[in-house]
C-alpha cells in the first residue's frame, strides 16, 4: 500500500460503523488483510508503509503478531456492535513490507487468530507475500501446515543488473528453488514482476518473463515501475544518476509481456494480472476490485465495509499505542456517497476482463463508449453485449478511458 | 533629492493668468529621447522656478503614471506654468510636456503646435536618437525656435564637444550655441531658462477675436472627469462660460478653468497665448479630442484651428483573459481605460482557442504594450494577446474589397486578386559598425532602402520603406538584439503597397486554430508554418490518438508535424490502499481537464496556446 494517506474525516476512536455499512453484509465477500510493516532493507523504489530495523523506534518485530491480533479482536467487536453477524473470512492476505521476515510461527499465530475470531471459509484463498530471500523449505512447509494456500513471490526480475537498480537483494537463481519448495508444500504460486526499470531492455524483460514462465506459476503480476515521490529512486532520477523511465518503452514492455504470457497459456484478468485458469485469479484482490468488504489489519492498512473506508495510523508505534489504549487505530475515514461509489466502481471494474456493466454509467458515459470503440480502446462486441472491456491498447490507457467514461 | 537643496525663485511675484501680456509669455516643450533626462531636467526647472518646493519634490514629478515612471517615458503630456525673472522683468514660462514615442506622433504634433519653441535635449554621452530626430523634424515643421541642449554633462562618459558639433551640423549654428546642463545637479539650468526667455518668440493672437483654444491633451481623472489642456490662440475663456467643441459642435459649461503650477490652480480665465486646463464634467476623453478647437457657444469662431485629425489605429491585436470568467472584468477595464485613452478602440471577438475577448486597435506597438500592461497592473487581469496585425485591403477576383484587421476576416473560398498592406518610412539610427547587420535585417523584412546619412563622425541614419506588418512582428526586438541595443528606430505611415500576401492557417487534426492564423508574405509562409507546427508539437500533450498539426494556405498543406498517440496512461497497481488515492487523482485530472480548450477532439491546455503565441516553448509537462 502507498505510504501517503488521504486527507479525510477523522475516524471515531471507538471505530464504530454506521448501521448502513453492514446492510447486505452477509451477501458480500469478506476479506481480511494483514499488513506486516517490516523489511530487512528498504528498496530504492519502494514507498510502502514498511520499516527496517534501523528506522523504527520502540517497536519489536516479535511483539507485532500480538498487536495485530489485538486489532483482529477489536474489529470483531466493532462489527458485532454494528450489527454484523460473525461470518468466516472468504480470503486472507498477508502483505507488506515482507511478511516472511517474521518467523512462520508468528504468521501462523496471526492466521489462527483470524480463524478463531471469524472463521475461514472452506476452500478460502489464504495468501502471503514472500521475498525469495526470506523463506526456505521448512518455513514454506510450516506456512502450508498453518493453513496458507498460496504464496506470492516478489521475483521482480531475472536480471541481476535490474535487481541492483531496484536494490532487491535476492539472487534470481533462488527463484526456481523457492518455487519448487512452495509447490512441494502444496502452495499455489504467484510471481510478481516489475518492468520499465531504468536501464532495462526488451531482452532483459524477455529473460525475466522466460524465467518466470519456466517455473510454471499459477498466477503472474507485472507492474510498471512507478517512481513515487520521496523515494530514493526519485532522488536518483532528479539528480540525473538514473534515467527517467520512459512511458513508451513501458508500453512496449507491457505488450511484450501480454503476448509472451498469452502464448504460454496465461490470460489477463486485470490490467496488471494474469492467471493460468480462472480458478487461479486472486480472489482476495478481486474483493478490492469489485467493491466487497475487507478489514485491513496493521499500521497504515486500509479497510472498506459497505461504503465506509478508513485507514490506520502509519507508524507501528502509534498504531500499537492506540490499540493498547483500547482505541481504534484508524486515523482517517470516509463515507462514500452513492456517486463516489459509482466512480470507484467505474475506475476499478473497467480494469477487469469481465469489464464494467454499461448500466453503471450515466447517459454521457454510455455515449462516450462509441468514441472509445472508434479509438480502439474498448472491445466493440463486448460493449454491444453490455460491458465495457478494454482492448490491449485500452488497458495501457485505462485511466484516460475512465476519464472519458466519467465526463460530467 | 539628495544633492539638490534650497533654490529661491528669482521671480518673487508670479504673473496672474488671464492678466498676462502675451509678450511676457513663453511656451516651449522639451524634445528628447527616452532616458535622455527630460523628466529630471523638468524637475530641476520646477524647483529652480520655485513652483515645487524641495519638500514636495518627487523625482520626475510630471510623469504621473507608474508605467511611465518605470519605463522612463512620458505618455500623457501636461503643461506647467513657471514664473521666471530676467533683467527686464518677470515672465510666465509654460512648459508643455510631450510624449516621447513614435506611436504618439499626432499627440506630439499637437503639443508642438501649442509652443513657439522647443528645447532639443540630447544626452551628452549618447548623441541624438531616431525618435528625437523625428520629433525635431516635426518641431521645425511647426516653425519652432530650437534651443539645443546637451544633458548629463556630469557623466564621465559625456562627450560634449563631439555632440555639440553633431547638433550644430544638424540644426545649423555654431557648436558654441549648444547649452550644456545637468538635470541631475542643476548645472546650467538657470542659463537655459534665460535662453528660453531670450530666444523663444512670444505668442501672438487677437485678443478681440472670438475665442479659439487648441486642445493639446485630454486626461481622465477619476475624481474630476476629463481635464482638457488647451493653448489659447485668440480671445479669452472664463469660468462658467459655455464652450463649444468645433469638430462635434458639442457644448459644455466650464466648471473650472486654470493653470497647472504644477497642481491645478483655478484662475479668472485664460487669455491670448496662455496655456491651462478646463474642466467641464464630461467623463470621456472622446468628448474632448486632442487637436480640436474650443470656442465659446455664445460667440463661436468661424474657423477651427488647423491640424485636427481623428486618431487612427494602425495595429490590431486580440486581448483575452487567461481565465475565461474574467471576461466581464476585462470589458469593464477597457471601458474605463477608454475614458483616458482616446486612441484605444475595441470590439468583442471570440476565438476557438482563447474563448471570449476583444479585438483592439492601437496607434502602434508601444501603445499596445502600454494598454496591456495597464490592464494587467491597474485592473489585475491575466491576459493573453494574439500576434499583432495591421490593416490589409484585400480585393477578390469578383472585385469586392475587404478591410482585414484580423486574419479571420481574410476572404476564403474565392480567388484573391490583390492584397494591399500599409507601409512606413522607417529611420534607423545606429553606430556605423552596425550598418551591415541592420541592412540584412531590413532586407529580410522586405524593406526598400531609400538612403543613408552620416550624422556626425560615426553614426548613420538609414532610411527604409517597410511593410508595417513586418515591423509589428518583433522587428524592434531583433533590431535591438542585433545592435547590442545601440540602434534606435522611428517610423511614420507611408501609404500602402500591393504585396503577395497569404493567410496561413494552423490546423489541429484538421480544425483551424484561429488564434494562430497569420497574414504573411508568400515567401515567409513556409517558415511561419514550420515554426508554429513545431512549437505546437512541443507544447500540446499527447492524446489518446495521433494528432496531425498542419500549416496550410487555403487547402494546400505547407508544413506538417505529428503528435504521436499517447501509449500509456494507467496506474499499474490498484489495491485496497490505492483506491482513495486513485479516485482523488481522477478528480484532480478532471479539474485539470476543465482548464483544457477543445479544438475538435484535441484537448489543449490554455498554457500551450499562450506559450505558442509568446514563443515561450519549453517541453510540455506530461499530465498524469
Amino acid at each position: 500500500m502507498p505510504s501517503a494517506l488521504p486527507i479525510a474525516d477523522p475516524a471515531p476512536t471507538d471505530g464504530l460503523l454506521p448501521a448502513s455499512a453492514v446492510d447486505g453484509w452477509a451477501d458480500r465477500a469478506f476479506g481480511v488483510y494483514l499488513h506486516v510493516p517490516f523489511c530487512r532493507v528498504r528498496c530504492g523504489y519502494c514507498d510502502f508503509n514498511t520499516y527496517t530495523a534501523e528506522e523504527i523506534r520502540g517497536v519489536r518485530q516479535s511483539d507485532y503478531a500480538g498487536q495485530a491480533l489485538a486489532e483482529v479482536g477489536f474489529a470483531a467487536r466493532v462489527l458485532e456492535r454494528t450489527g454484523a453477524p460473525a461470518r468466516p473470512a472468504s480470503t486472507v492476505f498477508f502483505g507488506g513490507g515482507t511478511p516472511t521476515i517474521l518467523p512462520a510461527a508468528d504468521l501462523a499465530e496471526m492466521l489462527s487468530g483470524v480463524r478463531g475470531t471469524w472463521g475461514i471459509e472452506p476452500g478460502a484463498e489464504v495468501t502471503t507475500e514472500a521475498n525469495p530471500d526470506s523463506v526456505d523449505e521448512a518455513s514454506l512447509a510450516a506456512l502450508a501446515d498453518a493453513g496458507f494456500t498460496r504464496v506470492s513471490f516478489g521475483m521482480q526480475s531475472a536480471v541481476p543488473r535490474v535487481l541492483a537498480t531496484l536494490e532487491r537483494t535476492h539472487d534470481p537463481e533462488r527463484i526456481p528453488l523457492v518455487v519448487r519448495w512452495a509447490r512441494a508444500a502444496g502452495l499455489q504460486v504467484s510471481l510478481d514482476l516489475i518492468y520499465g526499470t531504468p536501464g532495462e531492455t526488451a531482452a532483459d524483460w524477455q529473460r525475466s518473463l522466460d524465467l518466470a514462465l519456466e517455473q510454471q506459476p499459477d498466477h503472474l503480476s507485472a507492474y510498471a515501475l512507478i517512481v513515487e515521490p520521496g523515494t530514493k529512486l526519485a532522488r536518483q532520477i532528479a539528480r540525473g544518476e538514473v534515467p527517467t523511465p520512459d512511458d513508451d518503452l513501458a508500453a512496449d514492455l507491457y505488450e511484450q509481456a501480454d503476448a509472451v504470457l498469452a502464448s504460454a497459456g496465461f490470460s489477463w484478468y486485470e490490467v496488471s494480472n494474469w492467471a493460468r485458469e480462472p480458478a487461479h485469479r486472486s480472489r482476495h484482490n478481486l474483493t478490492y476490485w469489485t467493491g466487497q468488504d475487507w478489514w485491513g489489519i496493521g499500521p497504515g492498512a486500509h479497510s472498506h465495509v459497505g461504503g465506509v473506508r478508513w485507514w490506520n495510523a502509519k507508524h507501528p508505534a502509534a498504531y500499537a499505542e492506540r490499540l493498547a489504549r483500547g482505541e481504534s487505530p484508524a486515523v482517517g475515514r470516509e463515507t462514500l456517497d452513492p456517486d463516489t461509489r459509482r466512480v470507484e466502481d467505474v475506475l476499478l471494474r473497467v480494469r477487469l476482463v469481465e469489464g464494467l456493466p454499461t448500466g453503471v454509467l450515466d447517459d454521457a458515459g454510455r455515449l462516450a463508449i462509441a468514441g472509445l470503440i472508434a479509438d480502439g480502446l474498448v472491445e466493440g462486441a463486448a460493449a454491444i453485449a453490455g460491458r465495457v472491456v478494454l482492448t490491449l491498447r485500452g488497458r495501457l490507457l485505462a485511466d484516460a478511458v475512465v476519464r472519458r467514461l466519467l465526463p460530467e | 533629492m539628495g544633492e539638490w537643496h534650497d533654490m529661491s525663485p528669482r521671480a518673487s511675484q508670479p504673473l496672474a493668468p488671464a492678466a498676462t501680456d502675451p509678450s511676457r509669455i513663453r511656451n516651449f516643450c522639451i524634445i528628447a529621447h527616452i532616458d535622455h533626462g527630460k523628466s529630471t531636467l523638468a524637475d530641476r526647472m520646477l524647483q529652480i522656478t520655485g513652483v515645487v518646493s524641495d519638500r514636495d519634490m518627487r523625482a520626475q514629478y510630471l510623469d504621473r503614471m507608474d508605467i511611465e515612471r518605470e519605463r522612463g517615458i512620458t505618455i500623457k503630456s501636461q503643461a506647467v506654468r513657471m514664473p521666471w525673472a530676467t533683467a527686464d522683468g518677470t515672465y510666465a514660462l509654460n512648459m508643455i510636456d510631450t510624449p516621447g514615442h513614435v506611436d504618439f506622433t499626432y499627440e506630439v504634433s499637437r503639443s508642438l503646435a501649442a509652443c513657439e519653441g522647443a528645447i532639443l535635449l540630447v544626452d551628452a554621452a549618447q548623441g541624438i536618437e531616431a525618435q528625437t530626430l523625428a520629433n525635431l523634424y516635426l518641431a521645425l515643421d511647426n516653425d519652432l525656435e530650437i534651443i539645443p541642449v546637451l544633458n548629463k554633462i556630469d557623466l564621465p562618459a559625456a562627450d560634449p564637444e563631439k555632440y555639440s558639433r553633431e547638433l550644430a551640423q544638424l540644426i545649423g549654428g555654431s557648436p558654441d550655441d549648444v547649452l550644456r546642463v545637468s538635470g541631475k545637479t542643476g548645472e546650467g539650468v538657470e542659463a537655459l531658462l534665460d535662453r528660453v526667455v531670450e530666444r523663444i518668440p512670444a505668442p501672438v493672437g487677437d485678443a478681440g477675436a472670438p475665442a479659439r483654444a487648441m486642445i493639446f491633451d485630454s486626461v481622465y481623472d477619476s475624481y474630476r472627469g476629463v481635464v482638457t489642456y488647451v493653448r489659447m490662440v485668440d480671445g479669452r475663456l472664463q469660468p462658467r462660460e459655455r464652450i463649444q467643441m468645433m469638430s462635434t459642435k458639442a457644448t459644455h459649461d466650464i466648471l473650472e478653468i486654470g493653470v497647472s503650477s504644477p497642481e491645478p490652480t483655478p484662475s479668472q480665465g485664460l487669455g491670448v497665448g496662455e496655456v491651462g486646463y478646463l474642466i467641464t464634467g464630461v467623463k470621456d476623453v472622446r468628448q474632448s479630442k486632442v487637436g480640436d478647437t474650443v470656442t465659446t457657444a455664445t460667440k463661436p469662431a468661424a474657423d477651427a484651428l488647423p491640424g485636427y485629425t481623428e486618431p487612427l489605429p494602425m495595429v490590431f491585436s486580440g486581448i483575452y483573459p487567461i481565465d475565461g470568467s474574467d471576461y466581464p472584468d476585462l470589458r469593464d477595464a477597457l471601458d474605463k481605460l477608454k475614458l483616458s485613452d482616446a486612441a484605444l478602440n475595441y470590439e468583442p471577438e471570440t476565438s476557438v482557442a482563447l474563448g471570449f475577448g476583444f479585438r483592439c486597435g492601437f496607434l502602434g506597438l508601444l501603445h499596445l504594450e502600454i494598454v496591456t500592461e495597464r490592464l494587467q497592473r491597474e485592473f489585475d487581469l491575466d491576459l493573453i494577446t494574439t500576434a499583432p496585425s495591421v490593416i490589409y485591403e484585400v480585393t477578390t477576383e469578383d472585385r469586392k474589397r475587404h478591410t482585414v484587421t484580423n486574419p479571420s476576416e481574410f476572404p476564403t473560398g474565392t480567388k484573391i486578386a490583390a492584397v494591399e498592406e500599409p507601409t512606413v518610412k522607417a529611420s534607423i539610427l545606429a553606430p556605423k559598425d552596425y550598418v551591415g547587420t541592420i541592412m540584412e535585417l531590413c532586407q529580410s523584412r522586405r524593406g526598400t532602402m531609400n538612403g543613408m546619412d552620416y550624422l556626425g563622425e560615426d553614426r548613420v541614419e538609414l532610411h527604409y520603406t517597410m511593410p508595417l506588418g513586418e515591423i509589428v512582428f518583433d522587428f524592434f526586438d531583433q533590431l535591438k538584439s542585433r545592435t547590442q541595443g545601440y540602434a534606435s528606430l522611428d517610423y511614420e505611415p507611408a501609404g500602402t503597397q500591393e504585396a503577395d500576401l497569404v493567410k496561413v492557417d494552423i490546423l489541429l487534426q484538421g480544425e483551424t486554430v484561429d488564434a494562430f492564423s497569420a497574414i504573411v508574405h508568400r515567401d515567409k509562409a513556409y517558415a511561419y508554418g514550420t515554426m508554429m507546427t513545431e512549437r505546437l508539437r512541443k507544447l500540446i500533450p499527447r492524446q489518446q490518438f495521433e494528432v496531425p498539426i498542419q500549416a496550410a494556405i487555403g487547402a494546400r498543406i505547407i508544413a506538417r508535424e505529428n503528435i504521436r498517440a499517447m501509449r500509456k496512461d494507467v496506474l499499474a497497481k490498484c489495491y485496497g490502499g490505492d483506491i482513495t488515492r486513485k479516485r482523488k487523482l481522477l478528480e484532480k485530472q478532471k479539474e485539470g481537464k476543465k482548464r483544457m480548450k477543445m479544438v475538435g477532439r484535441v484537448e489543449v491546455p490554455q498554457e500551450a496556446f499562450i506559450a505558442a503565441l509568446s514563443g515561450d516553448v519549453e517541453s510540455k509537462k506530461d499530465k498524469k
